[in-house]
């Protein structure tokens, strides 16, 4: 196989090249049935059980999607006669927004009052121009009682105001281009208020922004992010190789490996998401590294004095094997992200392995091919770094106990601060401050409540059972119980409005702000409000239609999923403590993320022990030996722990991206260790003693493995400039793993290697000093 | 598709004129279906609505109907709630008028009290179904702008005018609806609500049509699809009955309180 794969490769190099071209471009084709998702759906499985919980509440009620606009005046008070006419004229321009169900806003409140023996049901704010001071402190005053409004819709010193508009997104599988629509309306209102409002600034939260900015992030890294690391990559090989050509070849074969992946990937009906849109920025640094290799060897082969065609078959005869297992073990890695809990990972996981198979094929088929034709040079003075290497194995074998064990404790004491890290997801932190929705998310902190929200539905599952006073007093506890909780900026529900429509009735009598008496007043006072309230102010989004089920949403602090899911479980053993027959259940997208980085960083750390033993296993195979099989368990290990001990520093939280991270960099920084252990087996077979064996390593892989590293480095270190969290985090963590990969298979790999493996002490000093020479 | 691309956008062109110059058919067709819905006295009607949700869960309200049509204004009804229990006893009174907004006023046993509802909020949905009040009053030429868009086949062996409806009122819930009226017997077999941002809303479809006093007919299933949230309301009449001896003063505010 691979001597006929040679043969092509050099003697028909031609063929070989358009025929692989062909292959590529073929592929490559499928990239037309790709399509972005920018969807936050796209991390969850249909089934997933916090998404049932979610869509069966969406169903039940309303959908509860929306996007929330936050007016901020620079007078510092809403209660004037600009702001609330700028108010009541958004609030109507609103309804214009596509897919939207209702707009709820300081001046549409349904305001309800005794007049006469009536009960009176309007608008807060019917006429803005006409309002006296009177009206003006009577709105404020009315506002600052009602629950629904206080610390959501106004702030409690009326400083900033919310209109909040609900939509009804169609159930399709891809809403990214309404999501899109819906934005670019609602930004587009703004620009214009914000025009004829000068002193008046406008920002947008909610779901349907951090979709849209889940989508515009994630295609912005795309068409950055994919560019810069090309560019960065070609000057980098120019420069290690000191060869235009092998660059240009090299470039050839990473720009055709990358449109093969997304042309298979869009053949076999996979889509693109804000998670699998890294897989180009992935597989190229990873072909990278197999490229290296080759171009490495040959320039070594020719500087041997061997011929261009010679050189590339020598090349190809010192990496196939090792290019090969390095390529399976990085496949392997990828391949357990499956085993993901969210879908996106398992994607990306899918398409990085094949990028990575992909990227070894044209490695050894086209690569060489275009380097038996391109006048490619040996690469300059390169001598000049073997014994640099030479020099830095002996330096290596003299401190080999100080390294060994000093290198031992410091992985030891960061081993352990890693488990200092907390899994913890806080979806509004998932964008950069750079971005808009991050700021307006930001500002509405600062001046209002959080922008998270989770929808509490409670079941009594007895049609017309919410009017019974004994499950509104339930209701009105709960919503009390809430409002204490430290992660809670807000919560109203329905019993407020029952103690309101008690009171109005009652000629608005403070004494009569309590629950209704019985149960057959209390459903007719509902009756008789829900058929005065006005077109898309019904009660619809909180009451089921055979009104046995309440959905109350309350507003939580930007906070993460450990806050999240400990306030959801403390909930439900309030509900189970206090009212034993109410179903209680918890969702939104907020606590969906919560769940899903619990569930997701359990799969993987199953896909990491998996990954840990096939690829050990490929190793014991490919090295064909245990001990050394057993002893690349360190160096293979350890530097995740290492670099989760250091990331206690940088951040200490760990989330969806993160949870990836281990099993996927297992993979890359195994070819390290292969690379190494390898070129030592090789040696020892030839009998050198334990020492000469690792110093024959530094010199033979030591620049190649500089070199691969470094590119790894700079190309995860590029996904830091993604203003995605997801995308920056994983990025940073994978290259800081990688990088101490190096330093471990460098500084601590050798002393173990001398210390564990020297049972065959037959040291052959001639045929020590005569490889040594060979290679100097 | 070319092809259909240059016969939309050729009828999107030629349909604004089109509209503002129907000739007066579409306010020819109300009024004729006004016309012949004329001089049907007094009903009364036995009812059950039944309300479903996306997850398939279902509700039911039964109530009763009591009709008087007034000559030359809208016409005065009263509904009484009998189901579920909670809400029994509950009378919903109301006045249509053609030109100024209607009055409605609600009788809670539970308070025996009578109180009025807001005319202005008329959009809102009765009884938390997928209808709303003025889906339901009865139907006034002048309480809309007429224009005939088409003639169109529909149901079995129908022909209807396909007629926009603009309502008048500017609370109302609508920008527009558009009605199928088969050109035999001027009945409304289907209506089409369009929300205030113009997107189709909800559908209501008629059928189960039944011939009373030989001249007026009454759909006995009433069903409204919401194309946006998914749930859908169903009306279906058990019992309907013409000159029940009823008169003007069973329809007063003094009357909801006796209303059984």
């Amino acid at each position: 196989m691979r001597q006929w794969v040679e043969k092509q490769a050099t003697e028909r190099a031609w063929i070989v090249i358009v025929a692989m071209i062909i292959a590529a471009l073929v592929a490559a084709a499928g990239a037309g049935n790709l399509y972005f998702r920018g969807d936050y759906k796209v991390f969850f499985e249909e089934g997933y059980g916090p998404l049932n919980d979610f869509e069966e509440m969406q169903k039940v009620f309303n959908k509860s999607d929306s996007i929330a606009v936050l007016v901020v005046p620079e007078s510092g008070n809403v209660i004037d006669e600009t702001v609330l006419t700028l108010i009541q004229e958004y609030t109507e321009e609103a309804w214009q927004t596509p897919f939207s169900s209702r707009v709820d806003s300081l001046t549409n409140y349904q305001n309800t009052w005794a007049e006469y023996d009536d009960m009176i049901v309007e608008d807060m704010v019917l006429y803005p121009e006409e309002l006296t001071e009177d009206d003006l402190s009577r709105i404020r005053e009315t506002a600052l009682a009602e629950p629904s409004l206080n610390g959501r819709i106004i702030s409690p010193d009326t400083d900033v105001s919310l209109i909040n508009i609900t939509l009804q997104l169609p159930d399709v599988t891809d809403n990214t281009a309404n999501v899109a629509s819906v934005m670019d309306f609602v930004r587009d209102l703004s620009a214009q208020f914000a025009e004829r409002y000068p002193d008046v600034a406008f920002y947008h939260t909610g779901i349907i922004p951090m979709n849209y900015s889940f989508a515009t992030e994630g295609q912005k890294d795309m068409s950055t992010l994919v560019p810069a690391m090309l560019l960065l990559i070609i000057v980098l090989l120019a420069v290690l190789l000191r060869s235009v050509l092998a660059m240009l070849a090299t470039v050839v074969v990473l720009v055709l490996t990358i449109v093969a992946t997304m042309g298979l990937a869009g053949w076999m009906g996979f889509f693109l998401s804000t998670g699998t849109i890294n897989v180009p920025i992935v597989v190229l640094t990873i072909a990278v590294a197999d490229c290296v290799h080759v171009v490495a060897t040959m320039q070594y082969g020719m500087k041997q004095g061997k011929s261009r065609k010679d050189a590339v078959r020598y090349s190809l005869e010192l990496n196939w094997m090792p290019i090969f297992i390095t390529s399976a073990t990085t496949a392997v890695g990828f391949l357990t992200l499956m085993m993901s809990e969210s879908p996106v990972f398992a994607d990306f996981g899918f398409l990085c392995a094949m990028g990575v198979m992909l990227a070894y094929v044209m490695s050894v088929t086209l690569f060489p091919a275009l380097l038996s034709v391109l006048p490619v040079g040996a690469g300059g003075r390169v001598d000049d770094k073997a014994p640099a290497m030479a020099h830095f194995g002996d330096f290596v074998i003299r401190h080999q106990t100080p390294l060994l064990w000093g290198g031992v404790a410091v992985v030891a004491v960061l081993s352990v601060l890693a488990m200092r890290n907390e899994i913890n997801d806080v979806a509004t932190e998932y964008f950069a401050e750079s971005t808009a929705y991050r700021q307006s998310v930001d500002k509405q902190a600062d001046t209002l409540s959080g922008s998270q929200s989770i929808d509490w539905a409670m079941y009594t599952d007895e049609a017309g059972g919410i009017s019974n006073p004994e499950f509104i007093a339930v209701m009105r506890d709960f919503t009390e119980w809430l409002e204490q909780q430290p992660e809670i900026d807000h919560v109203s529900g329905l019993s407020d409005t029952f103690m309101r429509l008690n009171k109005n009735m009652h000629a608005d009598d403070p004494d009569w702000y309590k629950i209704p008496g019985d149960r057959e007043l209390a459903a007719q006072y509902l009756l008789l409000y829900e058929m005065s309230l006005p077109y898309g102010l019904d009660l619809n989004n909180q009451v089921n239609v055979d009104k046995s089920a309440v959905r109350m949403t309350s507003i939580m602090k930007n906070l993460g999923s450990v806050e999240i899911i400990s306030l959801e479980n403390r909930a439900k053993d309030w509900m189970d403590a206090n009212a034993p027959g109410i179903r209680l259940t918890a969702a939104s997208p907020s606590v969906m993320f919560s769940h899903i980085g619990e569930t997701n960083m359990k799969s993987m750390i199953l896909s990491m022990m998996m990954a840990l033993v096939i690829i050990s296993g490929i190793l014991i195979f490919a090295l064909r030996s245990l001990r050394l099989g057993v002893i690349s368990l360190f160096p293979n290990i350890t530097p995740a722990l290492v670099g989760f001990g250091f990331w206690t520093f940088i951040s200490g939280e760990i989330n969806l991206g993160l949870s990836i991270v281990s099993s996927m960099t297992l993979g890359i920084i195994v070819d390290d260790t292969v690379h190494f252990l390898s070129k030592y087996k090789r040696a020892r077979m030839e009998g050198m003693t334990t020492e000469a064996a690792v110093r024959y390593s530094f010199i033979n892989v030591g620049r190649a493995l500089l070199i691969t590293t470094l590119v790894l480095v700079l190309g995860f270190s590029m996904l830091a400039f993604s203003a995605f969290r997801l995308n920056s985090d994983m990025g940073i963590a994978t290259s800081l793993i990688i990088l101490i990969a190096l330093i471990i298979d460098f500084l601590i790999l050798p002393p173990m290697l001398l210390w564990l493996d020297k049972d065959k002490p037959e040291a052959n000093t001639e045929e020590q000093t005569s490889l040594k020479g060979e290679h100097a | 598709m070319k092809l259909i691309t240059t016969l939309v956008t050729g009828l999107a062109l030629v349909a604004p004129f089109a509209m503002a110059d129907d000739g007066g058919r579409g306010l020819e067709i109300a009024n004729e279906r006004k016309a012949r819905d004329t001089g049907w006295g007094d009903s009364q009607a036995e009812m059950t609505m039944i309300l479903r949700n996306s997850q398939g869960e279902t509700s039911e309200r039964k109530m009763r109907l009591k009709s008087f049509e007034i000559q030359d204004d809208g016409d005065k009804g009263l509904t009484i709630f009998d189901e579920p229990k909670d809400v029994s006893g509950t009378a919903f009174l109301s006045f249509s008028h053609n030109t100024k907004p209607d009055d409605q006023w609600l009788y809670l046993p539970a308070l025996k009290r009578v109180k009025r509802i807001s005319s202005r909020n008329k959009s809102g949905p009765f009884m938390g179904s997928e209808f709303a009040y003025e889906d339901m009053g009865s139907f006034e030429p002048e309480k809309y702008e007429f224009t005939y868009l088409r003639d169109e086949p529909c149901g079995e062996n129908m022909t209807c005018f396909v007629v926009e409806s603009d309502p008048v009122d500017k609370f109302s819930g609508y920008t527009r609806q558009i009605n199928w009226i088969d050109t035999e017997h001027y009945r409304a077999i289907k209506t089409e609500f369009y929300d205030r941002k113009n997107t189709l809303l909800k559908t209501l479809e008629l059928s189960e049509w039944k011939l009373y006093k030989d001249t007026f007919w009454r759909a006995h299933q009433l069903d409204m699809q919401n194309h946006q949230n998914g749930k859908s309301t169903t009306i279906i009449t058990h019992s309907m009955e013409f000159d029940t001896g009823l008169s003007e003063s069973d329809f007063s505010q003094a009357s909801l309180k006796r209303a059984r």
